[in-house]
């Protein structure tokens, strides 16, 4: 049955994992447009884009 | 491009390969493909040089059509003064900037695409990104490669001119608020999820099955589990809790605190000295709901605009004259007696005298009327009209912030902080009675219990104000009202925020601006006199009017209805004057009296607009074009009239009285030549005799009056495209359903009364166990999210069953989540 102590901990940081992750998703912007990243993704990119700087949008 | 040559077999007609607009005589035949005008061509080989003709195969014909853009080359030269450049970027250091531009004409999938490989167009652009719905552009870029200028100047080539206005100067405030109230929402969702699992046990009463280790390691978590909960996710709660107390007043939040730090302080009492259970699962359940109801509440329409002033459409920047010399200057550095040059389509500025001999200044954006009005030399030009025509000079007047629309502005009604009374909703004046009626409850309980047993007495006071802490009570009023806004969002009628709901609910008497609001150019009313038009002359007046964007042409153009076009040769348009052409060797002229040598009308008294119809030097007919009102009027205002009493502002003159009163009854109080500052003094007239004044309007004018009466709404046409500051923005074909929109409102009073008795009811029965000491873990575990869940099914029922049966909420029903 101790195992069970472990298995806590680890669902426990696993649930933390996630918030953390959230609030990181949140913080970068990625739930401020719902709308344009669903267009964005039909676009498709040429081969020979030799310069392809789609860098993720960070907040300063 | 099948398409569009098979078009052409049929109507014998081309549309643009960028815009898609007809294109009119020969148009522009280029690589194989027609252009409508040089502009047109121009992105087009601009975008085909760099390998961007992808951006035609996304959608067809996506451009804007460029015919009336401007094609100055110094006109962003304004964008090099350093105070107006410092005050538009986001982010500057020593390699990139970061600029995010407004540009309205984002309308598809291929101008995203455009816009987000503008570095294709210029290394100095590292990347960008839009913002569909908000139709934001942020730009990074090298600023030494690229200035911010040529960066404005590279867009508006490719047809993407940004709109740079005047309130893009004000420091912009982020609103960051919403995302805390997110962060908290996350923590308290995450902090009730597993307390629920480690608090599972208790309410089996499987406990005694588990070794007394587990017990206490379950608990021990709780109570860390709890801190950020109590700690972080509450401190709104204390906070608004604490100013009411401070203000010697209780609101909502009051009996909320109380609870929380209640539940919270008995719970850990009860693990760390009784060791028994507490109710910490409880703690984070009621922060969870409340939270959400709250942000369910919070839910705004932001892609709209709910407090612009003059500011965000007047132009940053003005050509001035200056020794025959044009110079483009920030317009904060525009003096009285300076000499302006306003060219067509530009927006005067200040309060000017017009120096040419003629103007057509078109004032929609402050009266909502936009037929162009004439002026003649030396007569002054408010701020706020749009210059349709030829380049005019102007000598200011009136330095921009003092003329005659803008002095609104500087009247004491905006130098207030807008904090309307908060304390004096619904929910707010009941929470008063109830904290002082639980509180009483408490004492008593405490004083009977502790003549016997003094733990008794205190366990019974907790646990009535645990039970009774106003989980439900709370949260009837944010999902009712969050849900009403939504079913109103649907109907066209958006809100600023669910205050206003409540303000719509007390309101007893209307005011309407009559231009624009109740009159609307889609339906004007045109009569036309002289010769009877022949099929052929209808089809050469329909080529003639479908040429020109003048509000009377497509007035004209609407009344005609279905005609085919005829082929007109060297067609052209005097802006803000009239049409020419030639049809079968004959000239053809339409517009004004003045543009086509007639002695203006001295009849003042039939004030309506005419154009006039020539054929080879005959006058063959008139036009007669007044604007009509939008559709159901006269139905509403006689329903309104039931219930409320109906003012009407106007700025025109009383030669439509007449005309009026046999519209819409003559019980109505109607007022004319109403200034802007007029209107505002009227609303605050009314609200001295104690009335609640709303006020319907749409122009700048009726700003002053939207701002002061109790609630204001903005009429629009086009939701996103233009409104003055108010607390809600109506779409202009649903306001004829303001009698309903009204009485729903009212509606919802109800509702939220109702769904506190509802949880009063709740709150008896817990009160009834909780002062005999007998509340257990477990009661609470049920009672609590019973009561809160029944709460906000019933208000969201309710609201959606009332607005199904006026009508309001026809698609399917909304679901909250």
């Amino acid at each position: 049955m101790e195992v069970i102590f472990v298995l806590i901990g680890v669902s426990l940081l696993l649930a933390g994992g996630f918030l953390w992750l959230f609030f990181k998703a949140m913080k970068s912007g990625q739930f401020d447009d719902q709308h344009t990243p669903a267009i964005r993704i039909l676009f498709e990119q040429k081969v020979k884009n030799k310069t392809n700087k789609k860098t993720p949008n960070k907040s300063k | 491009m099948d398409n569009t040559s098979t078009q052409k077999e049929k109507k014998q007609q081309t549309s643009c390969y960028h815009c898609g607009e007809p294109c009119e005589g020969d148009g522009l035949r280029h690589e194989g493909k027609d252009f409508c005008c040089t502009g047109c061509r121009t992105v087009y080989d601009v975008l085909s040089e760099n390998d961007l003709c992808d951006y035609y195969d996304l959608a067809d014909a996506p451009g804007n059509t460029q015919k009336n853009q401007s094609t100055r080359n110094n006109r962003f030269d304004y964008l090099e003064d350093k105070d107006v450049s410092g005050k538009l970027v986001d982010f500057q250091d020593d390699e990139q900037t970061h600029v995010t531009f407004y540009v309205p004409m984002v309308h598809c999938a291929s101008c995203i695409w455009l816009l987000e490989n503008l570095n294709r167009l210029h290394e100095g652009i590292i990347s960008s990104r839009v913002d569909f719905l908000k139709k934001k552009v942020q730009v990074k870029f090298q600023q030494d490669l690229i200035s911010l200028r040529d960066t404005v100047a590279l867009m508006a080539r490719i047809g993407y001119e940004p709109r740079i206005n005047l309130s893009d100067l004000d420091v912009r405030i982020k609103p960051k608020t919403d995302r805390k109230l997110i962060y908290k929402l996350a923590v308290a969702g995450f902090c009730f999820g597993n307390m629920m699992f480690f608090s599972l046990p208790e309410y089996f009463s499987e406990a005694e099955l588990l070794e007394q280790g587990f017990k206490e390691l379950f608990q021990y978590l709780n109570v860390l589990l709890s801190l950020p909960v109590f700690f972080y996710a509450a401190t709104d709660y204390y906070q608004s809790a604490w100013l009411a107390l401070k203000n010697r007043t209780v609101n909502m939040d009051v009996p909320i605190a109380i609870g929380i730090v209640t539940l919270f302080a008995y719970s850990l009492f009860e693990i760390f000295l009784m060791g028994q259970e507490g109710y910490l699962d409880t703690l984070g359940g009621l922060l969870f709901f409340l939270l959400l109801g709250r942000w369910y509440q919070q839910k705004t329409f932001d892609t709209l605009s709910f407090d612009r002033d003059y500011t965000a459409y007047f132009p940053i920047a003005v050509t001035r004259l200056k020794r025959d010399q044009e110079e483009v200057i920030p317009l904060m550095k525009v003096q009285v007696g300076d000499i302006i040059r306003v060219r067509n389509e530009e927006l005067v500025p200040a309060d000017s005298i017009l120096l040419d001999q003629e103007a057509a200044i078109d004032y929609s954006f402050v009266t909502g009327e936009e037929v162009p009005v004439g002026h003649r030399k030396g007569a002054l030009i408010y701020a706020g009209g749009r210059q349709k025509g030829p380049a005019i000079n102007l000598a200011v007047q009136k330095s921009p912030s003092q003329g005659y629309l803008t002095d609104l502005w500087n009247h004491e009604a905006f130098s207030k902080n807008e904090q309307k009374d908060s304390l004096a909703s619904l929910a707010n004046r009941i929470s008063g009675k109830f904290t002082f009626t639980i509180l009483l409850i408490a004492c008593s309980a405490l004083l009977y219990w502790s003549m016997h047993d003094l733990s008794m007495g205190i366990k019974a006071f907790t646990a009535v104000l645990i039970i009774t802490c106003p989980c439900a009570l709370a949260m009837s009023t944010p999902f009712t009202l969050g849900n009403i806004m939504r079913i109103f969002g649907k109907s066209g009628f958006y809100l600023k925020n669910s205050e206003v709901i409540e303000n719509l609910a007390e309101v007893n008497t209307l005011v309407f601006d009559k231009t624009g609001t109740l009159t609307s150019p889609a339906n004007a009313k045109i009569r036309y006199e002289g010769e009877k038009l022949s099929d052929e002359t209808q089809r050469v007046l329909k080529a003639l009017v479908s040429y020109s964007v003048h509000p009377l042409s497509n007035r004209i153009n609407r009344w005609l209805g279905q005609v085919a076009l005829a082929d007109l040769d060297a067609l052209e348009e005097i802006p803000g004057k009239g049409l020419r052409a030639v049809y079968k060797s004959q000239k053809i002229a339409l517009g004004s009296a003045s543009f086509l040598g007639l002695q203006p009308d001295d009849k003042m008294s039939s004030r309506g607009n005419k154009v006039y119809f020539f054929v080879e030097g005959v006058h063959l007919g008139t036009f007669f074009i007044d604007s009509g009102f939008r559709n159901g009027m006269g139905k509403m205002v006689q329903e309104l009239k039931n219930n409320f009493s109906v003012h009407l502002l106007s700025g025109d003159l009383d030669h439509e009285r007449q005309f009026l009163e046999k519209e819409l009854g003559d019980e109505i109080c109607m007022h004319f030549q109403q200034s802007p500052a007029d209107k505002l003094t009227h609303i605050q007239g009314l609200q001295h005799s104690g009335k609640q004044v709303l006020m319907v309007g749409d122009g700048l004018n009726d700003a002053g009056a939207l701002r002061v009466s109790q609630v204001g709404i903005a009429v629009s046409d086009n939701i996103s495209h233009f409104s003055p500051a108010s607390d809600a923005i109506l779409d202009g074909e649903r306001l004829s359903q303001l009698p309903q929109f009204l009485d729903y409102a009212k509606a919802g009073r109800k509702v939220i009364k109702s769904s506190f008795a509802l949880s009063f009811t709740y709150n008896a029965v817990g009160i009834f166990f909780a002062v005999q000491g007998l509340v257990s873990p477990v009661l609470c575990a049920i009672l609590m999210p019973a009561s809160s869940i029944s709460v906000v099914l019933f208000t969201t029922m309710a609201t959606n069953f009332l607005a199904y049966r006026r009508g309001l909420n026809h698609k399917t029903p909304d679901t909250w989540k």
